[in-house]
Order: C-alpha cells, then sequence, then structure tokens
C-alpha cells in the first residue's frame, strides 16, 4: 500500500541554528520525491524527524494515517531508511549484513528475497565479502537492499549517491524507479541537481527552507532567465572578465564552460559578449543560447531566495 | 535477539585487537601481579656484626641465614664499617650482636640485638625487620622451653589466618578479578555500543522495530559470556598456578560474579548513553571505573589508611564490596551469611544502574 507523507508547519533548531523553517509539504503515494540542496540545507534533519529519529520543535508530520511522534512504532516498521552513511556493519560479510536486517525486522529472508531481487543479483557474487571491501557502488546497493528487505512502504535515502561514481549512480536511479514501480513511496535527497531531473517532483531546499516544489520539467520551462553557454581557448581568466558584464543576471562555471544568465534578448548579449571577449584578446570564441537545464533553475533560486 | 546476539560475536571475534584485549589481558596482568608486583621478600642481603661469637650468636645468625629471607653477604669487624656497607647498596639489613652475648643472656636474662635497616624502601625495611624479630624470638621461645621446661614470660604468638605465608598473590588475585570484570564488561559494552554510535548503524537499529531493551540485551549477552571465560581463566591461573585455594564454594564464587559482571554491564550501557565517541568512551570507563576500582577498593591500599573522604568514596564502589566477597569465598570459606550484606548492596547497585540505563538509553538520536 502506497503512503502519503504530510508535513506542516515543521520546524527544529540546534542551539539557535535554524535547520528547518516552517516547512509545509505533501508528498502523494507512490511518488519519488526529491530533496536537492546543498549540505547543511536541512535535508538531513528532515529526514531523521520523518524516520523518527528525532523530534521537532513545532509541527507535524504524518505518514498515512501515523503520526511520527505518537506512532513512532508503527512508521518504523513501514519505513526503509538508508542514512547518510552506509548503516552496513563493514565487518560482517554481505550476507550477513542482509540476514542481521532481515532478523532485526522479523522477517524471513527467503520470503522476501524476490522483492529486493533486482538489487541483489548484482552483489550477490560478492556475497561472502566483508562489506568493508566492497566498492561505493556496492555499499550503495547492499545498504539499499537492507532498507528494503521488510519491504517498507515508504523508502527515505539521505543521500544515497554521494560519492558514487556516474554509472552506479545511473544504475540506482534505475533501481528506485523499479522499486516505485512496486508502488512504494520514495523520499531521497541528493546534493547532485543532475539528479533532480530524474524524479516525479523535486524540491529545493536551502537553509532549511523549500525554495521551489514542483516537477523538474515545470521548473525547467517556467525558467525566465535565457542562458548563454561561453568558450573560448583559454578558459581560465574568462570567469573573472564576464563577472559583472552588463546585462548580466548571473556568470557561472558549467562543466567545461561558463553560463551566463540573463533576461535581455539572447541575440543582442551574445553580440556584445563576443565583441567585448574578442577585444580583450580571447581566441576561439564560441558563444550559442542553451536550453535551461535544471541547474540554471536551481542556481537562480539559491542567489534569489525571495523569488 | 539471536540475530543480533550472533552478529555481536562476529564482531569480536573477527576484530583482531578486541580479542587480543579480551582474553591476552587477563593472563597478563595475573601473572605480572602474581609474579612481579610482589610484596614478599626473599634472599634479601644482609650483614651480620657479631661483637661476641659465641654459642648462642652463631646460633640465631644460623637460623636467620638458613631462612630462604635473608642472604649473608659478608660479617663486618667493627661498627665503622657499616656505614660503608650500607653506602654499597646492595645490603639491605646488618644485625649487630652485643658483646658478651650469651653470658648477659644467661645472667642478666637479657641481651640486645640492634637492627640497622635501610628504610629508603620502607616496606621492605619493615618486613625485614619483622621477619628478623620473629626468627630471634622464636628462638629464644625455643631455648627456654628446652632449658626449662616451662616459659617464663608471656609471648605473643601471632597466628597469620588464610594466608599464613602472607603470599600477596592471595591480595591480588582478587583485585585483578575485579579490575578486569570491569574492564572487560564495562569498557567493551560501552565501546561497542558508542561505535555502532560513529558508524551510523545506531540510526538503521533504532528506526528498526527493535524495542532498546532489546538491543541492550543484544549487545550486552556476549559480553557476559566473555567475561565469564575470563573469570574462569583467571581462576585457573590463580589455582593452578599460584596454588591459591578456593576454600568456598565455587558456585557460590561464580554466581556472586556474574551479578557482578551484569552491574559492571550496566555501568557500560550508561557510559555508552553519555559518550558520543569511542575515544569518549574509553576515557571514561578508564578515568570513572578502572582508576577508583584500583586505588579506592582497597585492592592495593587499605582503606582504614586513607584519609576519612576517601573511605566514605570507597563506600560507593562496587567493587570494594566485591572484593570482600571474593576473599571471604575463596580464603575464608564461609557461606552466604556472611556476606549477604555486601551482595544486596552490590545487587541494589546493579538495579539502579540498569534502571538508570534502560531510561537513559533514546529511543531517538537526541
Amino acid at each position: 500500500m502506497s503512503v502519503s507523507v504530510k508535513i506542516k508547519d515543521l520546524e527544529k533548531s540546534y542551539d539557535k541554528v535554524d535547520a528547518l523553517k516552517n516547512l509545509n509539504l505533501e508528498i502523494r503515494p507512490n511518488e519519488l520525491f526529491g530533496f536537492i540542496g546543498p549540505d547543511g540545507s536541512g535535508k538531513t534533519t528532515l529526514f531523521r524527524i520523518l524516520t523518527t529519529l528525532i523530534l521537532a520543535d513545532k509541527g507535524t508530520i504524518k505518514v498515512g494515517n501515523y503520526d511520527v511522534v505518537k506512532n513512532y512504532k508503527e512508521i518504523r516498521k513501514i519505513t526503509g531508511y538508508m542514512p547518510g552513511r552506509f548503516s552496513l556493519y563493514m565487518d560482517l560479510t554481505v550476507e550477513e549484513n542482509l540476514l542481521f536486517y532481515a532478523r532485526i525486522f522479523n522477517v524471513n529472508i527467503r520470503d522476501n528475497l524476490h522483492l529486493i531481487d533486482d538489487i541483489y543479483s548484482h552483489i550477490s557474487p560478492f556475497k561472502n565479502r566483508r562489506a568493508g571491501a566492497l566498492s561505493g557502488g556496492m555499499k550503495q546497493k547492499l545498504a539499499l537492499s537492507c532498507a528494503l528487505i521488510h519491504k517498507p512502504d515508504l523508502l527515505v535515502l539521505d543521500e544515497p549517491t554521494t560519492g558514487v561514481d556516474a554509472v552506479s549512480r545511473k544504475e540506482f536511479w534505475e533501481l528506485l524507479k523499479k522499486m516505485q514501480e512496486r508502488g512504494i513511496t520514495i523520499l531521497v535527497s541528493t546534493p547532485y541537481m543532475d539528479e533532480a531531473a530524474l524524479c516525479d517532483r523535486v524540491a529545493l531546499m536551502q537553509t532549511g527552507r523549500l525554495m521551489s516544489v514542483d516537477k523538474p520539467q515545470n521548473i525547467v520551462d517556467n525558467f525566465p532567465e535565457n542562458i548563454l553557454n561561453v568558450k573560448v581557448r583559454k578558459m581560465h581568466p574568462v570567469l573573472n572578465d564576464l563577472l559583472g558584464f552588463e546585462g548580466a543576471e548571473r556568470v557561472y562555471r558549467f562543466g567545461d564552460a561558463i553560463h551566463l544568465a540573463t533576461r535581455r534578448d539572447a541575440g543582442e548579449m551574445k553580440e556584445r559578449i563576443y565583441h567585448y571577449l574578442a577585444e580583450k584578446g580571447y581566441q576561439e570564441i564560441t558563444i550559442s543560447p542553451l536550453e535551461p537545464v535544471i541547474e540554471d533553475c536551481f542556481l537562480a533560486l539559491m542567489e534569489n531566495p525571495d523569488k | 535477539m539471536w540475530a543480533f546476539i550472533k552478529k555481536e560475536f562476529f564482531h569480536i571475534f573477527r576484530d583482531y585487537r578486541t580479542m587480543v584485549i579480551l582474553f591476552g589481558i587477563p593472563v597478563v596482568q595475573v601473572l605480572l601481579f602474581g609474579f612481579a608486583i610482589t610484596n614478599d621478600i626473599n634472599n634479601a642481603h644482609i650483614a651480620i656484626l657479631d661483637h661476641s661469637k659465641d654459642v648462642v650468636t652463631r646460633e640465631i645468625t644460623r637460623k636467620l641465614l638458613s631462612s630462604h629471607y635473608f642472604l649473608l653477604d659478608r660479617y663486618l669487624k667493627s661498627n665503622n664499617d657499616i656505614k660503608n656497607a650500607f653506602k654499597e647498596g646492595k645490603i639491605k639489613e646488618v644485625v649487630i650482636f652485643e658483646s658478651d652475648f650469651a653470658k648477659k643472656l644467661k645472667t642478666e636474662k637479657v641481651a640486645n640485638i640492634q637492627l640497622i635497616l635501610d628504610a629508603s624502601e620502607p616496606n621492605t625495611a619493615n618486613i625485614l625487620n619483622s621477619y628478623t624479630s620473629g626468627i630471634v624470638n622464636s628462638y629464644i621461645l625455643n631455648q627456654m622451653q628446652q632449658e626449662s621446661g616451662v616459659p617464663l614470660s608471656i609471648t605473643v604468638e601471632t597466628k597469620m589466618l588464610y594466608n599464613p605465608e602472607l603470599k600477596s598473590v592471595y591480595m591480588f588475585v582478587p583485585g585483578v578479578i575485579t579490575v578486569l570484570l570491569m574492564l572487560v564488561s564495562a569498557m567493551m559494552t560501552s565501546i561497542s555500543i558508542t561505535r555502532e554510535k560513529e558508524l551510523g548503524t545506531m540510526e538503521a537499529l533504532l528506526v528498526s522495530p527493535l524495542k532498546p531493551v532489546q538491543i541492550i540485551i543484544g549487545k550486552v549477552t556476549p559480553y557476559v559470556f566473555l567475561s565469564f571465560v575470563n573469570l574462569l581463566s583467571i581462576l585457573l591461573l590463580a589455582v593452578y598456578v599460584f596454588n591459591m585455594p578456593i576454600n568456598g564454594s565455587l558456585a557460590l564464587l561464580l554466581s556472586e560474579s556474574l551479578l557482578f559482571i551484569i552491574m559492571a554491564l550496566a555501568m557500560g550501557i550508561l557510559i555508552s548513553t553519555i559518550s558520543h565517541s569511542q575515544q569518549q568512551a574509553m576515557l571514561l570507563s578508564m578515568f570513572a571505573l578502572m582508576l577508583p576500582t584500583i586505588l579506592l577498593s582497597g585492592f592495593i591500599f587499605p582503606i582504614e589508611n586513607m584519609p576519612l573522604v576517601l573511605q566514605y568514596l570507597s563506600h560507593i564502589m562496587p567493587s570494594k564490596w566485591f572484593i570482600i566477597i571474593i576473599k571471604n569465598i575463596m580464603l575464608k570459606g564461609v557461606g552466604f551469611n556472611y556476606f549477604w550484606k555486601e551482595t544486596l548492596i552490590i545487587f541494589l547497585m546493579t538495579l539502579f544502574f540498569i534502571g538508570l540505563s534502560v531510561k537513559k538509553f533514546k529511543i531517538r538520536l537526541e
């Protein structure tokens, strides 16, 4: 059964530092919902309140009909949680880790192995290897298996792809999609903005507040600025030269190029920048207008939190 | 729960360092305390200055040297030699017989022996003093009985009960048992619980439907077992290597130890609830448990000689009561009715610590 998550007026502070400020959010049943935000934006705090590990100062969270404070026992039964650090016993083997988590959730591993078959098939060749000797991607898959072994209705993943290589990240998201097909509601946080596009809906978090909650496509479609992709032969000083360029909202490094966001006409800006850079002596200048991607939107939101 | 206990055993057996701590240290400690750190004195070098050189002084000298306590370094010729003899540092005691010793003893019934001791090691000097006086007294006593049949004077006859040879092993073994049970039980559990906190696995455990009590029992059970194995190995060493008797009931000794182990484990859990890292847990166990156990329990330093404040403080050391119990069982061989009070104290302390640690063991992270 899929569950919804309703967050209402949630607040939490540590020693006068606000970790979460007046958070309101509703996550639909069977949604794959992403929380995107830099370190310290409050993602982990939110997840810990949600998984009953800590108490909020104010506000409530309901998972299905269960309240995170009153019904914490029920919530613990239906939630699969993968903490930021892989919560594996490094001195136990892959199989022993899985067995242990099955046992503490009172499930028989044989009955439930088919649930995680997609994931476990990746790591079963190493089942007698100690968890500490696995690669980052493998550890992550094992931790996911452990979080799924008791057939949870809600899966909470705190930065599951941090420190994992690009191929494993892609595989991991494919697995999450498969889990979603089984009816599990999935909440996932990540510092990688490119992963946002893979969620049904995303929330951008910064300093304990929700900046924007929408479908990734909507966020991109509603983006009011134009993006210019700038490349020259000598990339190194170009960022400094373009900072504060008249008409530019924002100039930032993006991959191996520089992105310049503007609210003005892209064609006119392109001309001006080209001349400016040529005067400065840059060679092989290529400037092309680009469809904004989600990173561009988030960077804009993070810079102007009031919009 | 079984899965939990099994997992805990895996942790212990796969961690080479923990294994060494668990099984190596007890053996090393007992052997160290038994052999190296001993108050018994054997073969102390002495010098003799005999101004009389008669039958009696020779007989006393022979008696002194035939005991294994003393070894004759040299005979001195005059009082002037004494200073130099000590200066060389090898000699611990000089025995001086006055002139006409035998004659005086016969006519005046009084003769003097002077003992000069190197008191730079006060304990050694004291012990040597009493050894010598003891030997001389027993000789005189014997002589008088032989000659007149009836001793004329009242003499104090000392009998050392329970440890007639005053072996220090008898004193150390109960102390070592206590320290080690405390170390293994409290320190190891507190470390293993904080390790889960450090690794982040505690988060996963808390999110599971496991109750705090189940987590605690799962964590603690392996250490009850291991502490028990340690206890047995110490006892075997004590009995077979140091010939220490177990005069009382072994079953009683083991069950009292079990009680003490459980109490130490509860303390370990308590420590783990207030510390955030393994180092913190280790330091806390060391300073809060180990040192008081060694210093304030009467294990090495007699409680009666301590300032009053420390005496009161020693009352709240569970180890003090446990040492009393072990000594009662092993050395005196008395039954439960002689130390039920001490047992009750430990039992109440156990309840207190279990209650407190279960209460402080949080169902959440904060």
